[in-house]
């Protein structure tokens, strides 16, 4: 045993130019990230104002940047599998299978754990407190915990690039091929222990979430007063709280295999790898639905604005939502109908997995209701949302068919599979995502993204999606199976071509949604949005200043109904000013900034990597440090700040003059109606 | 008035969920209309909702027990665990937690003298516990039978240890409390602390339950 446990020279891969120089392309851009922040002095302004942050809008907006990084990570491996696709027919194409292997195992965890995950939490984050009506989430310091694990996660998955490798058993790591006998290399480990790490914050982001939406919430917001949005968060995470304890788990018991020789999944001294299937999809099907439910919830508040139209048959949608998150827990086992637990177990949970259709359904006519006889605007989040509903009830569809157990028999592992998960993640939950995103952009940043980029990113992204994907369920029918790094079937070439088209369309969108930003960044301040309500929003994050202070409002609203905000404006278009008289302002309490959270994941980075090349000494000096900074925070005696009145009267009075101009303006708006109708 | 009756009296608890301060301030329970619920029910709640998801890690370990019992590869079954052994440790938990609630009621008379006997006492227990368990251990792997020789050991060691791991971070825990109560004093903060330390405490005896009976009761009449 050497100081550095399994780490040693042969660990860079000098043998595998492509992820290397990616790895340091990537590398030497952080690098120069860092030296201009530092340059520029912007460090002590970064170090204060985000990554000390517990204020869960920056938490959020962190996440979601988070998100937008890793999106585009896992998209140049999207671009490399589709390509390699596209010219291995009877040829090794340009990748080695060692590495395309790595290449689909990292797709996967990364769109999954780093892309969909951080980017519904991060909304979560930035919105609910808004929507409830409060200052913050139950506990803000946990908040950047979770966030900077998350992150650490993120880290060691692309640290695999430049030192050592990462795994190559796909996604999710079946034995006994992930175990020791063959995967000895560390692939498994960094797949774990970014697991493992990231999962520990998202799990403490469901307890901070839970906690949170049922205890905290402005006076009067009954439970059948929460926006949609905040039931759905609700929804993903009870499923947070009841599914991510499985996944740490299972991982543990992987984990305890490969380092201590445990027989949970080996197949041999009493082993069983289907034991694994089923703990790791007692997981991960809710997982599908910790993702797809919040953005449900965006979707039901983009309808409803858009329309400006309260959101039809509010609630069947939480009866709806409530269903699937039970019966999400129910289905598990039609991830591997193939397993032979015999017709009975079979069709039972085919059934349930059919039954998931019936609630979601009664969504999809809720949003088509909710449009019916609206006044339908459509910018650019609701073009998100159209694009969903018609794209996601396809993935829906093709959902069902893989739930009845004959079928899935020949669709198993197939492109068809595939290709349903892409329909429904990709136009579900991504879509969903990017509705959330130019939906609340204004709201965090103060000013409107730009809408013509944004529907050109729209609609790139729609034909991309369908051209790469709807391939996909045809060479799946015509029984191509996932993940082949070379293939022999010249019918197959077509669609994999088109598909490789699609690729490149996506790319256009993704460029697209950069230039947007970097416009709307650039002319922000002809975009401003003075009012904080640029889209003559309904609830109550609307009704503080875009971007909101941090104690987000001055005085807690009251809540009489279930779209407050909608009937406050309604109400001071009738009598001509603001509804709420000015407060008497008070100062008012706000948690301290800390930085436990990036310390802590600090540590647990040296952690995680020191286990995963079994370098002992620094695990326990990893965990010293991690144990030591939570002392530390325990023993500090101010955790909080006090915001003077005036500072607060000042922010609140600024908004509320916007708002009085903005009505004034409203009711002269009516006025020339109503004369000139006469 | 003490706190509970004037809580009653006000009707604005009507769960018993918190008590309300003497202040005379109104206290929500988060249940709709009351507003944002107070602080001591906030951090308690959601140290509820930790504890739950706890539990679904153990029922992780409880079931793949369950489910590799009989994969034994040719070692040894449940006849292998000692009764005695176990009722002592059952013991040192039940009277550790028993200790842990006479901390608690120190902790509500404010008196720091009691609150560092009865958490001592606490930790000792939990100590001679864990103990008892390294000693169980020991035994069962210089015989031969460690978890490495087959599933059912493995699934054995695992859901047992997992349990003393939890034990050995209450401990960690357990003594920063005890750190802390000289140094802080009994400051809100520190009070809520506590109220999490025992709810955890509390929750490894449950889940000690378990353990006692699924493998070390029905292991005696287990084939």
């Amino acid at each position: 045993m050497t100081l550095l446990g399994k780490l040693t020279w042969q660990a860079i891969p000098l043998g595998e130019p492509l992820p290397l120089y990616s790895g340091l392309a990537v590398a030497i851009m952080i690098a120069a990230v860092l030296v201009w922040v530092v340059r520029r002095g912007h460090l002590p302004y970064l170090w204060r104002e985000w990554i000390t942050s517990v204020d869960h809008k920056r938490i959020g907006v962190m996440y979601c940047i988070l998100a937008g990084v890793m999106l585009l990570r896992g998209f140049i491996d999207a671009i490399m599998m589709r390509t390699q696709q596209a010219v291995a027919l009877n040829a090794p194409g340009f990748l080695p299978p060692s590495h395309f292997d790595q290449v689909f195992s990292a797709h996967g965890t990364i769109m999954i754990f780093f892309v969909a995950m951080p980017f519904v939490i991060g909304l979560m984050n930035v919105i609910v407190p808004l929507q409830l009506g409060v200052r913050d989430v139950a506990f803000p310091t946990l908040n950047s915990v979770s966030f900077w694990l998350t992150a650490a996660g993120a880290l060691l998955v692309n640290l695999s690039l430049v030192i050592g490798a990462f795994d190559r058993t796909g996604w999710l790591p079946y034995p006994p091929l992930s175990e020791l006998r063959y995967s000895p290399g560390v692939g498994v480990d960094y797949y774990c222990w970014a697991i493992q790490i990231s999962g520990i914050g998202t799990l403490m982001t469901g307890i901070n979430f839970v906690t949170t939406i049922l205890k905290l919430r402005a006076p009067g917001m009954h439970y059948t007063r929460m926006p949609m949005f905040c039931w759905t968060a609700l929804a993903a995470n009870l499923l947070i709280v009841a599914a991510f304890p499985v996944l740490t788990a299972t991982l543990g018991m992987l984990l305890l295999d490969r380092y201590v020789g445990f027989h949970f999944f080996t197949d041999t001294a009493g082993g069983n790898s289907m034991l694994f299937m089923n703990l790791i999809w007692a997981w991960g099907h809710p997982e599908v639905y910790i993702l797809i439910l919040p953005c449900f919830g965006v979707f039901s508040e983009v309808v409803s604005t858009f329309s400006s139209k309260p959101l039809f048959g509010y609630r069947s949608m939480i009866y709806a939502t409530m269903a699937i998150c039970i019966i999400s827990f129910m289905v598990w086992l039609h991830h591997f109908f193939t397993m032979g637990a015999g017709a009975e177990v079979n069709s039972f949970f085919g059934i349930a997995s059919m039954i998931i259709a019936i609630p979601t359904g009664v969504k999809i006519f809720n949003w088509l209701f909710t449009m019916y006889g609206g006044t339908v605007r459509l910018a650019t989040p609701m073009l998100w949302s159209i694009g969903f509903m018609v794209s996601f009830v396809i993935g829906g569809m093709t959902g069902v068919m893989l739930a009845v157990p004959p079928a899935d028999f020949q669709l198993h592992n197939s492109l068809f599979l595939v290709a349903h998960f892409h329909n429904v993640i990709i136009t579900g939950v991504l879509f969903g995502a990017f509705a959330g995103y130019t939906y609340w952009f204004p709201k965090a940043f103060g000013f409107v993204l730009d809408e013509r980029l944004g529907k050109w990113a729209f609609w790139l992204w729609l034909i991309g999606f369908w051209v790469a994907w709807g391939p996909g369920y045809v060479v799946g029918l015509e029984g191509m199976t996932r993940r082949l790094d070379h293939y022999s079937v010249a019918e197959w070439r077509p669609w994999l071509l088109v598909a490789e088209g699609g690729v490149a369309i996506i790319l256009a969108a993704i460029i697209a949604q950069i230039a947007q930003i970097v416009v709307s960044v650039r002319t922000r301040e002809q975009r401003r949005d003075l009012t904080g309500d640029p889209w003559d929003g309904r609830n109550l994050e609307w009704a503080t200043a875009s971007p909101p202070p941090s104690f987000n409002f001055a005085a807690l609203p009251n809540v009489a109904d279930q779209e407050p905000y909608w009937d406050m404006k309604a109400r001071a278009r009738e009598i001509g000013h603001l509804v709420r008289p000015e407060p008497d302002y008070q100062p008012i309490m706000m948690p301290r900034n800390s930085p436990t959270g990036f310390v802590s994941a600090f540590f647990a980075t040296v952690t995680g990597f020191a286990l995963i090349w079994h370098i002992w000494w620094l695990v326990l000096l990893g965990l010293a440090g991690a144990y030591a900074t939570f002392v530390v925070f325990a023993w500090r005696d101010h955790d909080e700040v006090l915001i003077p009145a005036e500072e607060v009267a000042r922010l609140d009075r600024a908004n509320r003059a916007a708002r009085t101009t903005r009505l004034q303006e409203r009711i002269a708006e009516r006025e020339a109606q109503r004369e000139s109708d006469q | 008035v003490s706190a509970p009756t004037s809580a009653l009296r006000t009707g604005r608890d009507p769960y018993h969920l918190g008590h309300a301060p003497s202040t005379g301030a109104p206290e929500y329970t988060g249940h709709g209309a009351g507003g944002p619920a107070p602080k001591r029910i906030v951090v308690g709640y959601g140290f509820w909702i930790f504890i739950l998801s706890d539990v679904i890690l153990f029922s992780c370990f409880f079931a793949a027990y369950t489910v590799l019992i009989h994969a034994r590869n040719g070692g040894p079954g449940p006849e292998l665990f000692e009764l005695r052994n176990t009722a002592e440790e059952t013991a040192c938990l039940l009277l550790s937690s028993f200790a842990c609630g006479l901390a608690s009621l120190a902790v509500g008379r404010r008196s720091l003298l009691w609150t560092e006997v009865a958490l001592a006492v606490t930790g000792l227990l939990g100590l001679t516990f864990i103990g008892l368990e390294a000693h169980e251990f020991y035994g069962l792997v210089s015989r031969g039978d460690g978890p490495t020789h087959s599933a059912f050991l493995t699934a054995f060691f695992s859901l047992v240890g997992c349990h003393g791991v939890h034990v050995t971070a209450g401990l960690l825990w357990l003594g920063t409390m005890m750190a802390q109560f000289p140094a802080k004093g009994f400051k809100e903060s520190i009070r809520h602390r506590y109220l999490c330390f025992s709810l955890f405490w509390h929750a490894l005896d449950i889940i000690w339950i378990g353990i006692f009976t699924v493998v070390y009761l029905i292991g005696k009449i287990t084939p």
